[in-house]
């Protein structure tokens, strides 16, 4: 395999020398890329705490997943959940909306939360299936809800109580520690810290696995042949496209091919990389430790303060490799980026440093 | 043949015969004349009682429909003159009616078959018959004809269907035991009430709530709190809309039970709610000194809302409550009020006595008549509005004879036994299964051996009964024990007794909704089965024979009738010694071990079994540990 694998490698590097130079497109006129105006949220008016792991549009309300504490903003104000209302602890790292239903879970450092009406009902690894107390994501499809925990991923069928539980031994999972989830009425993906990512089809109940062709060295010497490594925190599935974070770099999988993103040869502002949120089969957002960042298929867009200033900062990067910076007023709260959600245009965004309403602002 | 069939086979047998005797009897006695409930003598055959549960108007007036538990079927009765008009033959046990928003179609839930029976009110004929979650105990459907919403009392949730096929879109959870859904008068919200508590911490409080969903977008949108409720029954809302109320029980659990003739084991109460009340919902009691409302169920509001009534299951009686005066009382005193044996004389009009276990009731179109379904009594009480006093009491057609079985569950639901006629069985069996609650029981001492209320079908062979397996059969649990620590009153005879022995004997098993239909497991079940009777541990190491779950645990039943120290002795026990349980629908029955301290099946053996004395499980891993939880759910 691994003979195939080099070989490809050698194919596809004189394929792309060749290729190369009539491709680059000319400089031309700066791509039109979504500019937000943001608005910042921190404990200064009503967060529960500045480090937020995740964020959660529900129509009108905000869920925001902190440090210490559940914050909801509705109706222009903050109300907190905690352990004292029942969450399962205080650190909430996930959060995922059941649009049937309208309840809200929370994935912890101490078990799942279910918010519904306002009361918070908690499974612990203790009192119910639960595989593992520290929930990194959560995803619902249907009448399932889909857990990765630090000790493997899990099933809570909604209809009957049942939890079913997928590790090593009924899965190809290798590492147990499943960093996130995203479930589809087709496939359920998770993206396992170490073990790159795992495939559920839904209709055939069969398991596949994604892994990086590079193996666990740190040299990308396969790119665009599979993922891009096996440290995975992060995975979306949107419009059958599989879009794949790491912290070394970042993936698209279309089902057929794969096409990796690095800071050296994409607008991505770091390799190390939280958070992916696809918007459809060609655009996707970026969480990483340098700053939010914005595909659009072609162009890239970063939104952050300066790394040396510390002012606003938008930047967009066009195919060519051209980077232009654009004058903002405003930017996220904080480089590291934790969590990602839409709000019609405009976008939320979960950072170390408190949550940014990325309000999207119309261009002549 | 199941017992669901055979069921299904007595009702339709004697469906003929009883409409054509309703329609001798019920001509005569609609006008007003007292009948009387015909008794012979008990008879040993079991025989099927219509047993009223609800009643409902049709949409024009003219027709009275009566909900029948035990022998299935709708009886639509002539509104004028109590005249049969037609029995229909709904699922097995029914238990919630409600009429479509324009009148042309009424639904049946139907408890043991888990199914929702439509009926044309035109034909009167059933049009179909859809699947719904477990054990549906009310339904309602929308004011845009869109969905239909049923309460699962089982499955704890709201599921939501179509309504025009009956697909099932979605399930809304709602607190344990959802039983009851109430439209608000303009139809965008629905407020659901449950008959068993929801989980809390042991040793505290029971509490409750108001699902409240929103009915255009079928989501739950609020859940009211009751503290202190463990089981809320019917809903009502003045017209209005400004005043809602909740007919419940809050019992005392916390404190040793030998005080019944201190102020009582349970309070009977109301939870007012609306704006009429204010920004929170007030509790306020409907008990008297002497003079008790055991198991508040059905309640009702005049559309003036100047009276509030009130059926009591156990009391037997209405109460009847002056609206304003009520609000005046909570507006100009200081609560809390529920544990007030004074409060009720302020707004209690007067106690009318109507038949056993009174259930549903329903109001005359022209508001004169309140009819009352009486369950165990075969009989409508009609009282007259302007009064409010019993003007006649209507006699369906039923078995002349009172069986034993009869007689036994009246025995089990009337509180006319205890001290002051304060409880019955059902206060703490709720519609003869559990509740869900601890107790500090008197024979072991105050504060000690705190006891989970354990459910009673299936009961027949799983003697000896207490958790310390203490008393060797059911007329010793239900005789000398009952009437002296619990209703604190004489002793029944001994025929009553043994009629109330053999009716709890008779309660047969739930259908068990975790398994399969053939009853063929699944791999996961079948993966924790072999765990269930496995003889040796992971590390190859053999598991004692008595320490496998299988040992004490055997037989159809899932208990050997013996005792057993599993290692959950507290400190408040006088011994570890602990009656084997039996496992029948052990899934339903939360919280589990003897003193209720394990909030789920899991806690047994994750928190509560540290030394492997319940069984060898600690070489288990968590997906083995839920495949035995998963095979124990199908017992």
């Amino acid at each position: 395999m691994k003979k195939i694998f080099v070989t490809a490698f050698f194919l596809s590097a004189s394929l792309l020398a060749s290729a190369a130079p009539a491709d680059v497109p000319k400089a031309g006129a700066v791509p039109n890329m979504p500019r937000f105006r943001f608005e910042n949220f921190s404990t200064a008016n009503g967060l529960p705490d500045n480090h937020v792991y995740a964020v959660l549009v529900d129509g009108d309300r905000i869920w925001a997943g902190t440090n210490n504490g559940l914050g909801l903003y509705e109706n222009g104000k903050w109300k907190v959940f905690t352990t004292k209302d029942g969450l399962a602890h205080r650190a909430v790292l996930s959060l995922a909306l059941d649009k049937n239903t309208g309840d809200v879970w929370a994935g912890t450092m101490g078990g799942l939360s279910r918010i519904s009406g306002g009361q918070i009902k908690t499974y612990t690894q203790l009192n119910s299936g639960l595989s593992n107390d520290v929930v990194y994501g959560v995803s619902i499809e249907g009448e399932d809800v889909w857990v990765a925990t630090a000790a493997g991923a899990c099933r809570l069928n909604l209809r009957t109580g049942a939890w079913d539980l997928y590790n090593e031994r009924n899965t190809p999972m290798v590492e147990i520690w499943v960093y996130g989830v995203s479930a589809t009425p087709t496939k359920v993906y998770f993206a396992v810290w170490g073990s790159g990512i795992l495939e559920y089809d839904q209709k055939t109940k069969a398991w596949d696995k994604y892994e990086d062709p590079d193996g666990e060295t740190e040299l990308v010497l396969f790119k665009d042949q599979g993922l891009i490594h096996e440290i995975t925190t992060s995975v979306s599935y949107v419009d059958h496209v599989l879009w794949a974070a790491t912290y070394f770099g970042n993936s698209r999988y279309d089902g057929r091919y794969w096409h990796n993103f690095l800071m050296k040869d994409s607008g991505l502002p770091s390799n190390f990389t939280n958070a992916v949120k696809g918007v459809d089969a060609n655009r996707a957002w970026f969480g990483t430790d340098n700053g939010l960042a914005y595909y659009d298929g072609t162009n890239w867009a970063v939104y952050r303060p300066s790394l040396t200033t510390h002012k606003p900062e938008m930047t967009v990067r066009d195919a060519a490799g051209h980077v232009t910076e654009i004058p903002v007023t405003s930017a996220p709260a904080h480089n590291y980026i934790l969590g990602i959600d839409f709000q019609g245009k405009d976008i939320w965004v979960a950072t170390a440093e408190g949550l940014s309403h990325g309000i999207f602002q119309p261009q002549e | 043949m199941s017992g669901q069939a055979h069921g299904r086979l007595r009702a339709g047998a004697v469906g003929g015969m009883l409409l054509i005797a309703a329609a001798f009897f019920a001509v005569a006695l609609w006008t007003g004349d007292e009948a009387q409930a015909v008794i012979t003598g008990r008879v040993g055959d079991p025989l099927v009682y219509p047993s009223p549960i609800e009643l409902l108007y049709s949409p024009s007036g003219t027709q009275l429909y009566v909900l029948c538990n035990e022998s299935d079927e709708l009886r639509v009765l002539d509104a004028a003159t109590g005249a049969a008009i037609k029995s229909i033959q709904v699922g097995h046990i029914p238990r919630g009616i409600s009429l479509s928003p324009d009148g042309s179609r009424l639904f049946v839930t139907n408890t043991w078959d888990d199914t929702l029976s439509v009926i044309d009110t035109a034909s009167l004929q059933v049009v179909a018959e859809w699947p719904v979650g477990a054990e549906p105990s009310s339904v309602v459907e929308d004011r845009a004809g869109k969905h239909l919403f049923v309460a699962n009392r089982i499955s704890n949730d709201v599921a939501v269907l179509n309504a025009r096929t009956g697909a099932e879109e979605k399930r809304l959870v709602a607190g344990r035991g959802a039983s009851y859904i109430t439209p608000s008068p303009d139809g965008s919200r629905l407020y659901v009430t449950h008959v068993y508590p929801n989980p809390t911490p042991h040793r505290t409080a029971p509490e409750s709530e108001i699902t409240v969903i929103d009915t255009a977008r079928a989501v739950v949108v609020d859940r009211i709190p009751l503290h202190s409720i463990a089981h809320s029954f019917h809903l009502a809302f003045s017209r209005d809309g400004r005043l809602g109320v909740v007919a419940e029980m809050h019992p005392k659990n916390l404190v040793p039970l030998a005080h019944l003739e201190h102020g009582g084991a349970f309070v009977d109460t109301l939870t007012l709610f609306g704006t009429d009340v204010g920004d929170k919902p007030v509790e306020v009691p409907l008990d008297e000194l002497e003079r008790y409302a055991a198991r508040p169920f059905g309640v009702l509001i005049t559309p003036d809302k100047k009276f509030l009534y009130v059926t009591s299951e156990g009391s037997e009686i209405v109460t009847v409550v002056d609206v304003p005066r009520l609000l005046r009382y909570i507006h100009t005193h200081q609560g809390p009020f529920a544990e007030d044996l004074s409060a009720s004389g302020n707004y209690v009009v007067t106690r009318i006595a109507v038949g056993h276990d009174p259930r549903g009731m329903a109001l005359s179109p022209d508001g004169s008549k309140l009819l009352v379904a009486n369950r165990l009594e075969d009989t409508i009480s009609v009282i007259d509005t302007h009064t409010n006093h019993l003007a006649s009491t209507v006699r369906l057609a039923a078995p002349k004879q009172m069986s034993v079985l009869r007689h036994g569950e009246q025995t089990f639901y009337t509180a006319r036994y205890s001290f002051q006629g304060q409880i019955a069985c059902a206060n703490c069996h709720i519609d003869s299964t559990f509740d869900g609650l601890q107790w500090d029981l008197e024979p072991d001492g105050f504060g000690r051996d705190i006891v989970d209320n354990r459910p009673i079908e299936d009961l027949k062979g799983t003697e000896p009964y207490k958790w310390n397996g203490g008393n060797p059969n059911l007329p010793t649990e239900c005789g000398p024990r009952t009437e002296k620590y619990f209703w604190r009153s004489e002793q029944y005879d001994d025929l009553t007794l043994s009629d109330l022995v053999t009716y709890i004997q008779s309660l047969p098993p739930r259908p068990n909704r975790y398994k399969l239909p053939g009853y063929e497991l699944t791999p996961a079940q079948e993966r924790g089965k072999a765990l269930f009777v496995r003889a040796v541990d992971k590390f190859g190491a053999p598991i004692p024979l008595t320490n496998r779950c299988v040992y004490c645990h055997s037989g159809p039943k899932g208990t050997n009738q013996k005792s057993f120290d599993v290692g959950t002795k507290k400190a408040t026990d006088d011994s570890g010694l602990l009656d084997t349980p039996q496992l029948t629908n052990i899934a339903l029955s939360a919280p589990y071990l003897h003193d209720g301290s394990a909030s789920s099946l899991e806690e047994i053996w994750t928190v509560f079994n540290p030394e492997d004395k319940h069984g060898r499980t600690n070489d288990l891993t968590k997906d083995e540990l839920n495949d035995l939880i998963e095979y124990l759910r199908t017992r």
